[in-house]
């Protein structure tokens, strides 16, 4: 374990991901919904994606998967471009990433069983002969992933309808964990959770990581959770990474104006600090994705903005310590 | 002090006759709200801090639904005894309410214009010129750009933010004395949902109306609220006011939820402190506390006995069997 922990298990570069889409009258377009985002996760980190609705959280962990064929650039599993690869080999590849959806209750098949469920996976790729699996084996996995995620296994005759959220989630993860991968896409898994069950949840993830040394693309909007939850945090704007750094380091010292502004806007339940706190209060909604930019991204709201900022796209760089920031504030 | 007291809520119950048995959604709810103040009601879903306000408005669906109780003083009337043409003329009038999810409140085929003037005609008498100046005036404050053209135009023209805030402007355009707000950014983003309390917070001041603000989010009643109720399970088991709530809560259940959210402001690496088991089924729930299986505390007689409410002080209240005469 410890000689490859500064490998990096996925490495992204250039994604871009853009929609097509035909409107009324004749109009068409393009939704550059993620618009070139590089990142790398190394083994056994979490990397937090956060940013609003819209910002192409979602459909950067989807082209990560395959879900969606990107339109552009690359992304690395283990060493292996996905992107150009046959469906077969991207199969085999997700042997080692799964995902764990947000909504508990559309991503569980209603009228499948527990048991179903956390053992389809494992029913699949024992079918397509990269797993060979005996019935008996899998349906002692099956208890086991049950009971890891705490549930019990006397559950796994029910289905989906007789379980809380909470528990619906548990059986996303055991599917999720199903095929032993290193990779787990968290698409927002604690944002349809009440607080006390987030909490649980969470610890889950957090307990899972160190027993499997699981490696996470962890989604939330939720900046108190990604901050729990990550070693390093991309912030997201419009299909682009504004900033990307140790999670500690990120709240401390935020440096673009969209990231204080996002921290700044996080209400924190505490009404002393609450008293005491400047808000940055944004103008405005975050635009439609369907042009090509030619600025900053974030022209049309930012406080701080130049005139070098509308006709220049600033890069990420590297503005210390691994701290990366698109801004032209920072660097030259 | 008590003259201040615009609505008095006092033991209300709402039932609802299910197949699986008797659901009490809220069970015997008691709370006062004074003129201006803002009142947060946090909890869980199924809490029942949605019925709890439906319920003030006599808007429980009935069947399967009724009010088995409890008064709810307005203005000196009870509003659950008023019949229906007086209710209506309280409902979005002296009391507004506005909706989680601004797309379902807001009728699709009809621009804007039209449903925001045939609340200030039916309520406050306008003639319709007058009444569409006074919407535009309201969609102004509220911070819609251009208010005269968008005013023409239909719900799906604008975003989340922007429904919430003509939600807003409808909902205030009769001056009410409370504003009932359910939930009002938790389908909306961060940095809209800080626009849009800033809002809520500003207009309230200016009007004079008193807030009940429904959410499950600490953290927005934390920023927003001059006092809290927590609820669980159909009951309110702690008041106080938000920096009682919060710097020295009380019930086990309010100090479990207060350390189990993780905070921006305080960079831990320890493990999150997490409330056992789940909230209770409230179909034929036991006159229990409905807590003891999740309570670190509990005793012997949470068990078997639903506790009293402890009198702290001024309308700081905790219904727990560790306070008061039960210990």
């Amino acid at each position: 374990m410890a000689e490859n922990k500064n490998e990096n298990l996925l490495e992204v570069s250039g994604l871009k991901m853009h929609f097509p889409y035909h409107s009324g009258g004749g109009k068409k377009g393009l939704i550059y919904a993620v618009d070139g985002v590089d990142l790398a996760i190394k083994k056994g980190e979490t990397l937090g994606l956060v940013g609003e609705s819209g910002c192409g959280k979602s459909t950067t962990l989807r082209a990560v998967a395959q879900l969606y064929r990107p339109t552009a650039g690359s992304v690395k599993l283990k060493g292996q471009e996905l992107t150009t690869a046959t469906n077969q080999e991207i199969m085999r590849a997700r042997k080692d990433m799964q995902i764990v959806f947000q909504d508990p209750y559309a991503s569980l098949n209603p009228r499948m069983t527990t048991r179903d469920i956390v053992s389809e996976p494992m029913r699949i790729f024992t079918k397509a002969k990269i797993l060979s699996l005996t019935k008996t084996e899998i349906d002692e996995r099956v208890e086991q992933l049950m009971e890891r995620v705490g549930l019990s296994r006397f559950f796994k005759n029910r289905y989906p309808h007789e379980f809380s959220g909470g528990q619906r989630q548990r059986i996303g993860i055991a599917r999720a964990l199903a095929l032993k991968p290193d990779l787990v896409l968290c698409d927002e898994p604690v944002s349809a959770l009440d607080v006390s069950i987030q909490a649980q949840i969470l610890n889950l993830f957090k307990d899972l990581q160190e027993e499997f040394g699981l490696t996470y693309m962890f989604i939330a909007h939720d900046l108190a959770v990604i901050q729990y939850i990550s070693n390093r945090i991309a912030v997201m704007y419009l299909g682009v990474i504004v900033e990307l750094s140790d999670s500690a380091e990120l709240y401390k010292k935020p440096l673009h104006p969209y990231t204080q502004a996002l921290l700044s806007a996080a209400p924190i339940p505490d009404p002393e600090v609450e008293r005491k706190r400047q808000r940055i209060i944004l103008t405005g909604d975050v635009p439609s994705p369907d042009k090509a930019r030619t600025g900053c991204y974030f022209y049309d709201r930012c406080s701080k903005r130049m005139d070098k900022c509308a006709n220049c796209v600033p890069k990420l760089k590297d503005a210390g310590s691994g701290h990366q920031v698109a801004c032209f504030l920072y660097g030259d | 002090m008590t003259d201040d007291v615009i609505l008095q809520v006092k033991d209300l119950k709402a039932y609802f006759k299910l197949d699986e048995g008797l659901l009490k959604a809220v069970d015997g709810v008691s709370f006062d709200l004074r003129k201006g103040e803002t009142l947060g009601i946090v909890g869980e879903s199924g809490s029942g801090k949605s019925v709890t306000n439906l319920a003030i408005m006599k808007l429980i669906p009935s069947p399967p639904g009724h009010i088995a109780g409890g008064e709810v003083v307005f203005m000196g009337d009870d509003i659950l005894k008023m019949p229906d043409d007086g209710i209506r003329k309280i409902r979005g009038n002296k009391i507004s309410m506005i909706f989680q999810d601004p797309m379902t409140c807001l009728n699709p085929f009809l621009k804007i214009s039209t449903q925001m003037i045939e609340t200030i005609v039916l309520h406050q008498g306008l003639d319709k010129a007058a009444a569409k100046a006074k919407a535009v005036e309201m969609l102004k404050l509220a911070g819609i750009p251009a208010p005269e053209k968008r005013i023409d135009q239909y719900p799906h023209q604008f975003s989340g933010g922007m429904r919430q805030r003509v939600m807003i402007a409808m909902a205030l355009s009769c001056e009410p004395e409370i504003l009932i707000a359910d939930e009002p950014t938790t389908a909306l983003d961060v940095t809209i949902q800080a626009q849009i309390l800033e809002l809520i917070n500003e207009l309230s001041e200016r009007l004079g109306t008193a807030v009940i603000l429904i959410t499950h989010s600490l953290g927005v009643v934390a920023g927003m609220c001059d006092s809290i109720c927590v609820m669980y399970a159909g009951r309110i088991v702690e008041r106080g006011t938000a920096d009682e709530i919060f710097s020295d809560p009380k019930h086990p259940y309010t100090q479990g939820l207060i350390k189990s959210v993780p905070r921006l402001d305080k960079v831990s690496t320890q493990r999150l402190y997490s409330i056992p088991g789940q909230p209770p089924n409230v179909i034929n729930l036991p006159d229990c506390c409905p807590f003891f299986p999740r309570c670190e505390r509990a005793m012997d007689v949470c068990k078997t006995k639903y506790p009293k409410v402890a009198e702290l002080g001024d309308k700081r209240t905790v219904a727990c069997w560790l306070y008061g005469e039960g210990k």
